[in-house]
């Protein structure tokens, strides 16, 4: 120690304006939200996000006004609101660029990229309008380098021509951002219960940058390196930032936090209640201590701590 | 004494056991998201205990014991037999062809079965509006053997041709969706808030098999947007008292889909 550790906002500000960026988890979990309300206070603009399922992570970056173009499966954060709400507003009003994967080409196209080839092959797409529809025009994606310059290909195999697949672009970004349970100083990483496309997504990005629950020393990872996928040496910088994910959940450590989220679903369905919860939650502190401390502390915060025996918190409120 | 008299129920309640009863006990299941995780998890809790439950974040053959508001939520994890991410169940499971059923729901089906959960208006570049997107839907709806839709059944939803083509079902009909180069699936079954419709083997159009107690073929056909035979339909199954106890008091007590 230190290593690898550094400070969270050390490590937001080494990603620029117009950077190209992925960040981990899926949903309602597991995202590095500390990360991102440090990417608002630094006010960065026209990020190019690529992703799977996010949820109130992109949503709320989308809501600042950080986000130039997406490349996406998903918006939302399941049912605690069936669409993002600043995602679908930027949408419709014109303000963002966006293309429309599935879940399954979205994680082929990082397995692509984490592989060092230019494209995967699915099943998926066929008949549907995700591959006969295109959001970005051709122009678009010609005049931008960081956009693959074709959304899809409709091949027939060489070794069968009954035999039709869908070749989808490889993804490489500039940064991964993840946040996990426990991580080193030196860049390994431990991922408890689902991994979603982590994996996938840390090892097609030339910078992965790790925020974690627990640092913990190397030889407790090493114990059981079958559980450690990342190379430790892809990972850059890591952080320590406990409750760095709320208010998503992280398996084994903490719930997702419906008090919290039905407070940004709600203000975030109108634009100067959508203003007031940045003011409040992301502009007005200082950092993620004062974040956690204006919604409502260590009161807040024990509540949705996990059981031993579930990994989350059986006993959560979640309808309010 | 087990009171013999009709067990009251709300037309969700009784869609989600009409759905559920879809699945065959033993069988692999993706669920997606919403009314389907409900939906899979009282077919565990009632006459499938052994279906095995995939959700595309990861998680294999999870044994319910709390309702996942997300496919990813940590409580999928509860009992699952493995934890991986998407990749592993979408290449190695679903793609492979080892599932038997994918389990959806979506704004909008039309009368072939595809699905919308994109965007609404002509222009998909600049919609009216704009939902959540596909997330694992289109791959469920192309790569699993069977699908189970289960949908609130309003006009405006059941258009005769979607929006958006998100997840296809039988596309144009016929053998067009064979001919889009699928190798596999295709819509089995809608079931809605009002009555339950399947498509005809060859032309996969569509007919009403069943209409909900307490309503009309003729009162279903006019609430649909698309042609609707319902020259076969017979009156739904009620559900049983035992089911709905186990879907309000052991799946949602919480009353996180069920209002």
């Amino acid at each position: 120690m230190p290593g690898k550790l550094i400070g969270l906002q050390e490590a937001a500000a080494l990603v620029p304006d117009g950077a190209t960026l992925s960040v981990g988890g899926f949903t309602t979990q597991r995202h590095p939200m500390a990360f991102v309300y440090e990417l608002i206070r630094l006010k960065r603009r026209n990020l190019y996000l690529f992703g799977h399922s996010p949820g109130g992570d992109w949503d709320i970056l989308i809501g600042a006004g950080c986000v130039k173009r997406v490349e996406l499966a998903y918006e939302a954060d399941e049912a605690f609101n069936t669409v993002g709400p600043r995602w679908r507003r930027a949408v419709e009003r014109g303000e963002i660029e966006w293309e429309d994967y599935s879940n399954f080409s979205m994680v082929a196209r990082f397995t692509a990229g984490a592989m060092g080839i230019p494209f995967m092959p699915v099943r998926s797409l066929l008949g549907s309008d995700v591959v006969g529809k295109e959001a970005l025009t051709p122009e678009a994606r010609a005049a931008d380098p960081r956009t693959a310059a074709k959304k899809a290909h409709v091949m027939d195999s060489p070794f069968d021509p009954a035999d039709r697949v869908v070749l989808v672009p490889a993804i490489h970004t500039e940064f991964a951002v993840l946040h996990v349970q426990k991580a080193t100083a030196t860049g390994m990483v431990r991922i408890e219960g689902q991994s979603y496309a982590d994996i996938q997504q840390a090892l097609c990005a030339d910078m992965v940058i790790v925020t974690a629950e627990d640092i913990v020393e190397d030889d407790v990872l090493r114990r059981t390196p079958e559980l450690n996928p990342i190379p430790f040496f892809v990972v850059k910088h890591v952080c320590h930032v406990p409750f760095g994910a709320h208010p998503y959940a992280v398996y084994n450590y903490y719930d997702y936090d419906p008090l919290q989220l039905k407070e940004y679903h709600d203000g975030a369905r109108d634009d100067a209640a959508y203003r007031a919860y940045l003011d409040t939650y992301v502009y007005g502190t200082r950092d993620h201590r004062a974040y956690l401390e204006a919604v409502g502390g260590a009161g807040r915060l024990d509540g949705l701590k996990a059981s031993a025996k579930f990994g989350y918190s059986p006993d959560l409120k979640r309808r309010l | 004494m087990i009171s013999m008299a009709t067990p009251q129920y709300s037309l969700m309640e009784l869609m989600t056991v009409i759905a559920a009863r879809e699945v065959a006990d033993g069988e692999v299941v993706f669920a997606g998201t919403g009314l389907p995780m409900l939906g899979v998890m009282l077919a565990q809790k009632t006459h499938a205990p052994r279906c095995i439950i995939i959700f595309e974040a990861g998680t294999v053959a999870s044994r319910l014991a709390h309702l996942p508001m997300s496919v990813g939520d940590p409580r999928a994890m509860h009992g699952a037999a493995s934890a991986a991410g998407l990749n592993e169940v979408f290449t190695f499971v679903l793609q492979a062809g080892r599932v038997d059923v994918g389990f959806l729901s979506g704004a909008q089906v039309d009368r072939y079965g595809n699905i919308n959960s994109t965007s609404i208006g002509a222009d998909p570049r600049r919609p009216a509006v704009r939902f959540s997107g596909s997330g694992g839907a289109c791959d469920i709806a192309c790569l699993a053997k069977r699908t189970i839709i289960i949908a609130k059944h309003e006009k405006r939803r059941f258009p005769e041709k979607v929006d958006y083509v998100t997840s296809p079902g039988w596309l144009e009909g016929g053998s067009s969706r064979a001919a889009s180069g699928l190798v596999r699936g295709g819509p089995d079954v809608i079931v809605t808030t009002m009555g339950v419709i399947r498509f005809r083997p060859d032309t996969k159009l569509p007919y009403l098999a069943s209409f909900h107690p307490g309503l009309t073929p003729g009162g279903v056909a006019r609430e649909t947007g698309f042609a609707l035979d319902v020259g076969e339909a017979a009156e739904t199954a009620l559900p049983s008292a035992e089911e709905l106890r186990i879907l309000r008091d052991v799946v949602d007590p919480e009353r996180v889909f069920l209002k």
